[in-house]
């Protein structure tokens, strides 16, 4: 049985200027375990499943199952509770919250699965460990640089230690140096058994899925499989006098 | 999350924007000060009337002599004696409803015992006096109604005389002096504390109404019968009116008053007085309580229209928490709960406000300050549920974002 199991599923916008499909009709099973980079051009709905994957958006026609659950049936609080327990999301622009430090950012997700704060802070202090912030949890967003935050951001993801990792563009405002370290993780993440999603336009970070969904005008046109490149080889082989902050068991 | 919790971010972000907080508290601080200096005043106010009332005693009249015209010039009240003891006896026998009128002579003299001595007010009564002031005895015994018609030189005195005069000894039965005239100890009256006007009570001495006369002011009671004032009693607030329009008639027909005669006399109606005294303070009241009304619906509003902007502001926020698994309810208390604390800060500072400016007020206009702390409790009430009221129009705005908008929002 598939982690994700997408048939037909389409988004229709009913705008003034008109009906646009930014989804129309994809059927797509993705199988716990996987990692999987979903590519296309601009505006070919790629966010737009991203999205209905996440259970932030709803169809408007089509069924989703994650892990067995039909989607479509749930209410929003039962959407939110899925949300928090099953998915973790990892955006382009970050999106923590500037006011309180890594730590608290960490911890935000479990504040909704109605954890006490001791144990809260515990696990986040693990999961920033995890990402190799462990001496930055008592920054603020605006004194890290992007990398950070981003690692910052895949720590708040994991920390209710999901099930489905989603990144929509995780590496897009980042520095190619920086962005294989985020896939070097994601990797480490999916080695041990997280299924990870990501969106990206790069054909340098689809290179290190092992599987490669290709998305024009709403529809899948390609989905192909391959021998994913090893992030962390390349980070070694790229500069030894810098060492990557290892992933702690 | 907890409340603690929630309160505690929601102070965090209320102190990112402190001036524009601070400036949206105004209103709410502005009105909650207004309530409480309001509450304060009417209450103090109406402490100060009823102590008046009860401690001059319930449904009096007084009758002044005065106003009289002498070779075109008008008296002022008391300037003459018009009044007798024979009117009082009169209204008391003629006019309904009337429980006690006692005739009153007061003046002021030095008391002598052994050595010491005490200047103080001596009241020349009757009986009536102490049934329509309804002040008891401590100890002894009222006047005789012999003693009063021969005129006996007892006296009765009031707890600072006798504090001052006999110190620690029993004063019962001991013989002091006022001018120069012996005068027996037979009662000890219950101690009855200061006037609304601070006047010490207890500083008194009464004596027979004739005693008064001939022996302390000199008069030839046998031919000049007059009295200073008629204290007159109603069994009822209800009898006090028309009571005082008998009295009116039947002092005009034994004064031989003609139809276009001013009278010779005022009466007034003490519970009336007391309750006019509270007239300027409940117009003040009225006053305090527009400001406060309009101040806290314009400080709901400013609370209301800044959580507007905060929502705007933090569209991201909300749709990241949504993202993360807050529920709807979880966003909607969040914003309620800012709202909330703001409002309640906003309270809390117009209390401390609230206290000093009624606290100014009392001390300037003599009342007694009352500040009870339900008032308190209620002024923080109010501004929470002003919180409550006006932050959930925006939290709702909050809690319906669509998480997708939310986080695509700059
Ligand atoms: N809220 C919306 N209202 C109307 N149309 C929308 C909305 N969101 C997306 N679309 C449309 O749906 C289509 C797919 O958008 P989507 O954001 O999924 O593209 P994308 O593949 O993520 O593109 P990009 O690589 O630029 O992020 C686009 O044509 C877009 O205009
Ligand atoms: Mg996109």
């Amino acid at each position: 049985m598939p982690l994700i199991e997408v048939r037909d599923l389409s988004r229709v916008y009913d705008l003034d200027s008109g009906r646009v499909t930014a989804l129309g009709g994809v059927s797509l099973d993705i199988e716990a375990g996987e990692l999987v980079a979903v590519m296309g051009p601009s505006g070919s709905g790629k966010s737009t499943f991203m999205n209905l994957v996440g259970c932030l958006d709803r169809p408007t026609g089509g069924h989703y199952r994650l892990d067995d659950v039909a989607v479509e049936t749930l209410s929003s609080d039962g959407l939110a509770a899925l949300r928090n327990r099953k998915l973790g999301f990892v955006f382009q622009q970050f999106n923590l919250l500037p006011r309180v430090d890594a730590c608290a950012n960490v911890e935000l997700p479990m504040v909704y699965a109605g954890l006490d704060g001791k144990t809260r802070r515990e696990r986040a202090l693990n999961a920033l460990a995890r990402v190799g912030l462990a001496d930055r949890a008592h920054h603020r967003p605006m004194q890290l640089s992007g990398g950070q935050q981003q690692r910052v951001a895949i720590a708040r993801a994991l920390v209710n230690q999901p099930r489905l990792l989603l990144a929509d563009e995780p590496t897009g405002a980042l520095d190619s140096r920086t962005a294989l370290e985020i896939l070097a993780l994601f990797q480490d993440l999916n080695r041990e058994g997280v299924t990870v999603v990501l969106v990206t336009h790069d054909a340098e970070v689809a290179r290190h899925a092992r599987r490669v969904v290709r998305f024009r005008d709403g529809h899948v046109i390609a989905d192909t499989r391959q021998e994913p490149a090893d992030a962390r080889a390349a980070l070694a082989a790229q500069d030894t006098a810098t060492p990557l902050p290892e992933a702690a068991e | 999350m907890s409340l603690l919790e929630a309160i505690r971010s929601a102070l965090s972000a209320i102190g990112a924007n402190a001036l524009r907080s601070a400036l949206t508290m105004l209103g709410i601080i502005i009105g909650v000060a207004a309530v409480i200096a309001m509450v304060a005043i009417g209450s103090g106010a109406r402490e100060r009337v009823d102590s008046q009332i009860k401690s001059l005693g319930a449904n009096l009249a007084i009758i002044q002599a005065g106003n009289v015209t002498q070779g075109g010039v008008r008296l002022g009240a008391g300037a003459s004696s018009t009044l007798t003891d024979e009117d009082a006896k009169a209204v008391a026998a003629e006019v309904e409803d009337v429980v006690a009128s006692a005739s009153v002579i007061t003046t002021r003299a030095q008391a002598v015992y052994a050595g010491t001595n005490w200047s103080t007010t001596i009241t020349a009564t009757d009986l009536d006096f102490f049934t329509a002031r309804e002040w008891g005895l401590a100890e002894g015994r009222l006047f005789e109604p012999e003693e009063l018609r021969r005129g006996e030189i007892v006296a009765i005195i009031g707890q600072t005389v006798a504090k001052n005069l006999f110190g620690e000894s029993d004063p019962l039965g001991q013989m002091f002096r006022i001018r120069n005239v012996p005068f027996k100890v037979i009662g000890v009256m219950a101690g009855k504390g200061q006037s609304a006007l601070g006047q010490d009570q207890d500083d008194v001495i009464f004596v027979p109404l004739d005693t008064g006369r001939r022996r302390i002011i000199g008069r030839n009671y046998a031919r000049d019968r007059s009295v200073q004032t008629i204290m007159v009693k109603f069994a009822s607030e209800a009898a006090i009116a028309p009571g005082i329009e008998q009295t009116r008639a039947l002092l005009r027909q034994r004064h031989r008053l003609v139809e276009d005669q001013d009278d010779d006399f005022i009466v007034r109606n003490l519970t009336e007085i007391a309750n006019t005294a509270t007239a300027a303070a409940s117009t003040l009241s009225w006053l305090l309580a527009a400001v406060a009304g309009v101040s806290l619906l314009v400080g709901g509003i400013g609370i209301m229209n800044i959580m507007l902007v905060s929502v705007t502001e933090r569209t991201r926020e909300i749709g990241l928490r949504l993202a993360v698994g807050a529920r709807q309810r979880d966003v909607l208390s969040q914003f309620l709960i800012e709202a909330t604390t703001l409002a309640t800060i906003g309270g809390a500072v117009g209390i401390a406000l609230g206290i000093g400016a009624a606290t100014g007020i009392a001390r300037f206009a003599g009342w007694p300050f009352v500040i009870s702390p339900q008032t308190i409790l209620v002024a923080v009430g109010v501004s929470g549920l002003i919180g409550v009221f006006f932050g959930f129009y925006p939290a709702r705005q909050a809690a319906r974002l669509d998480p997708i908008e939310a986080l695509r929002r700059e």
